[in-house]
């Protein structure tokens, strides 16, 4: 289970942190090869060599899809509570206040609006690199506010997931998140506004259990490890080897469960296309573009 | 085999028994000391269970002889008619649904159902679903919708199962798709958590107008065992977690994730389980009737803003 590594972890290790800031040079967890950490980053988080997809930074993530320019932040203005008054190996505020600090938001995600070649959306980023992306009641908060500014805007509603599940700190509350976030999805449908998710690595747990698999259409990046109950757990229980790409993206492809695994660089052509033809409209050039491997000239974020 | 702190009400009903067989045997008059004993015996088993530790509930929640799903829906409901299956993959027994009557109405249940022994505990999986189980729901959800009849649930599950074939039928699409066609329902909807209300496999069948707790019920996001072994990395911290994640029904009425909790009798509901069977039909009445005059798009309206509100943040602009 990702929240488990997460919370497990004393320091940061690569697969779990943003692998752009320290050291030059690494060496990737799929093909060995030594790799420019420069590289990696301009090539939107892929393995220069095999095509590797690494974790992607938020801000990068939306620079990857957003029209350069055409961000405009909405969520930020709400902060964790502490319900529980939850005490672990440290209290739940503390914990925040680390992790707050870290990654510079103030809970594990970031919505706006943006056009996708020119389709507006309303866009949900999840941020694994705060605490596992986990969802309490900000999150939550943040998703349904953003699905139904969408459904007021006119805009279609994109996700992108990355979760360990519920953030345990809090409880039930986390876990009515779940319908919360399904509720709000409601004003989409009725005005035929389009909701797509792009599940990521990993998503797991409450989140997969929720607005992640809701949408109308659901794509999957390669090799995502998507689930509902960790592998770990899995094997607890059933004392027995998994098999060969289980709970793996193109494992659920095959399953019937996802639209389509879409690499990244095609992930935005995709988004729009699939958008405009949901919506009644033709495709435009740009997103029948097939490669367009989108370098981090910074959209303002 | 009793719970831990159950052991001195254990003893002292014991001494309670021996002492009447020992008069009646001869032929002497103790009623004096045994109704002393039973008043020692009612405050005891007051005490400790107004003072139970949230692990102690937990413990309470699982008990065996605590009444099942079916055990409610024999006791409560009248012409139980079955239903099975899914129509897709095949019938799942963790969960049992059909058509019954209740106070002059006819509703559709959902139950998930632990077993009553060994044999049973296997045959229903532990009370945890496969995909099929929630697509029976679902099937449930529509049957009701489309004949105009309220929906009860009875919610008791460690959780939906986590295996390999339940994990390829989709269990996270399933679950997220059963809380969304239950939140859908145009008709009145009661959950009654009776036992474990396990994260997002209770949920998917608690998207309730009114959801209920037994008094020693639990419901969590996260099992206090499974909690443990991830933050204090050992699971038999779980007295601990249990206490972190406030997974009581009291707990969770503070919260707003329940509206109501159900008192149980004294000693917990497997102690008498008629008794607490009988509470959980008049909380039933009462909800079901209150619900009966809502126009069909209301009830689902405020189903809608019930699960819409949850949750606690802070503004923060406000704060600085
Ligand atoms: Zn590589």
């Amino acid at each position: 289970m990702a929240l488990e590594r997460w919370f497990r972890r004393s320091r940061p290790t690569r697969s779990d942190d943003d692998p752009s800031p320290a050291g030059l040079w690494l060496k990737c967890e799929a093909c060995s090869a030594q790799i420019y950490k420069k590289d990696l980053v301009a090539a939107a988080y892929l393995c220069p060599e095999c095509g590797h997809h690494y974790r992607m930074p938020v801000e990068a993530r939306i620079a990857s899809l957003a029209d350069e320019g055409s961000f405009e932040r909405w969520s930020g203005r709400l902060g964790p509570a502490d319900p529980l008054a939850f005490h672990d190996t440290e209290a739940y505020p503390d914990r925040m206040k680390r992790v707050q600090e870290k990654q510079g938001r103030p809970d594990a995600i970031l919505t706006g609006a943006a056009t996708l070649h020119d389709e507006p959306v309303a866009l949900v980023v999840m941020d694994f690199f705060f605490a596992g992306g986990s969802m309490g009641s900000v999150v939550g908060e943040e998703i349904a506010r953003a699905a139904e500014r969408a459904a007021d805007e006119d805009r279609s509603l994109v996700a992108i997931t990355a979760s360990g599940g519920a953030r345990m700190q809090e409880g039930a509350l986390s876990l009515m998140q779940l319908a919360k976030t399904t509720v709000a999805l409601e004003g989409l449908a009725e005005r035929r506004l389009p909701y797509v998710s792009v599940l990521t690595d990993p998503t797991t747990g409450g989140v997969t259990a929720s607005f992640a698999t809701l949408g109308d259409l659901i794509f999957a990046e390669p090799r995502a490890l998507i689930c509902f109950a960790g592998p770990r757990v899995i094997q607890q229980t059933i004392k027995q080897d998994l098999p060969e790409g289980f709970q793996r993206a193109e494992f659920l492809l095959k399953k019937g469960m996802l639209d389509d695994v879409v690499p990244r660089p095609r992930l935005k052509a995709t988004l729009a296309r699939s958008l405009r033809l949901l919506r009644g409209r033709a495709p435009v050039a740009a997103d029948l573009a097939e490669e367009e491997v989108e370098s981090t000239h910074a959209a303002s974020v | 085999m009793p719970l831990p702190f159950e052991r001195p009400i254990e003893d002292l009903e014991a001494k309670i028994r021996d002492m009447r067989s020992y008069a009646a045997e001869q032929r002497i008059d103790l009623d004096e000391e045994i109704r002393l004993l039973e008043t020692r015996l009612e405050r005891l088993k007051v005490q400790t269970f107004a003072d139970l530790s949230r692990w102690e509930r937990v413990q309470v929640a699982r008990a065996p002889g605590r009444p099942t799903g079916l055990d409610y829906v024999h006791s409560l409901f009248g012409g139980f008619q079955e239903l099975h299956g899914d129509r897709t993959l095949g019938d799942d027994p963790a969960v049992v649904t059909g058509l019954a009557r209740f106070d002059g109405r006819t509703v559709v249940v959902v139950a998930q159902q632990k077993g009553r022994d060994t044999k049973e505990n296997i045959h229903r999986n532990f009370g945890m679903s496969h995909p099929s189980g929630y697509r029976k729901a679902m099937r449930m959800f529509d049957l009701a919708d489309r004949f105009g009849h309220p929906v009860v649930t009875l919610i008791d599950t460690p959780g939906a199962y986590p295996g390999i074939a339940a994990e390829e039928q989709g269990q996270a699409w399933v679950i997220a798709e059963s809380i969304r066609r239950m939140s859908r329902l145009r008709v009145p909807a009661v959950s009654v958590v009776i036992g474990e209300g396990g994260s997002g496999g209770a949920l998917a069948i608690g998207v309730a107008n009114r959801v209920l707790i037994l008094e020693n019920a639990t419901y969590s996001v996260i099992s206090p065992e499974s909690c443990a072994a991830i933050l204090w990395r050992d699971a038999a911290e779980a007295p601990k977690a249990a206490e972190a994640l406030k997974l009581t029904a009291r707990d969770l009425a503070e919260l707003d994730v329940v509206d109501r909790v159900i008192e149980e009798p004294i000693g917990g509901a497997h102690k008498d389980p008629a008794a607490a069977m009988r509470s959980v039909g008049a909380a039933l009445r009462e909800e079901l009737a209150a619900l009966a005059s809502e126009d069909p798009e209301a009830l689902r309206r405020a189903r809608h803003d019930r699960f819409r509100r949850l949750g606690r943040y802070v503004e923060l602009d406000a704060v600085a």
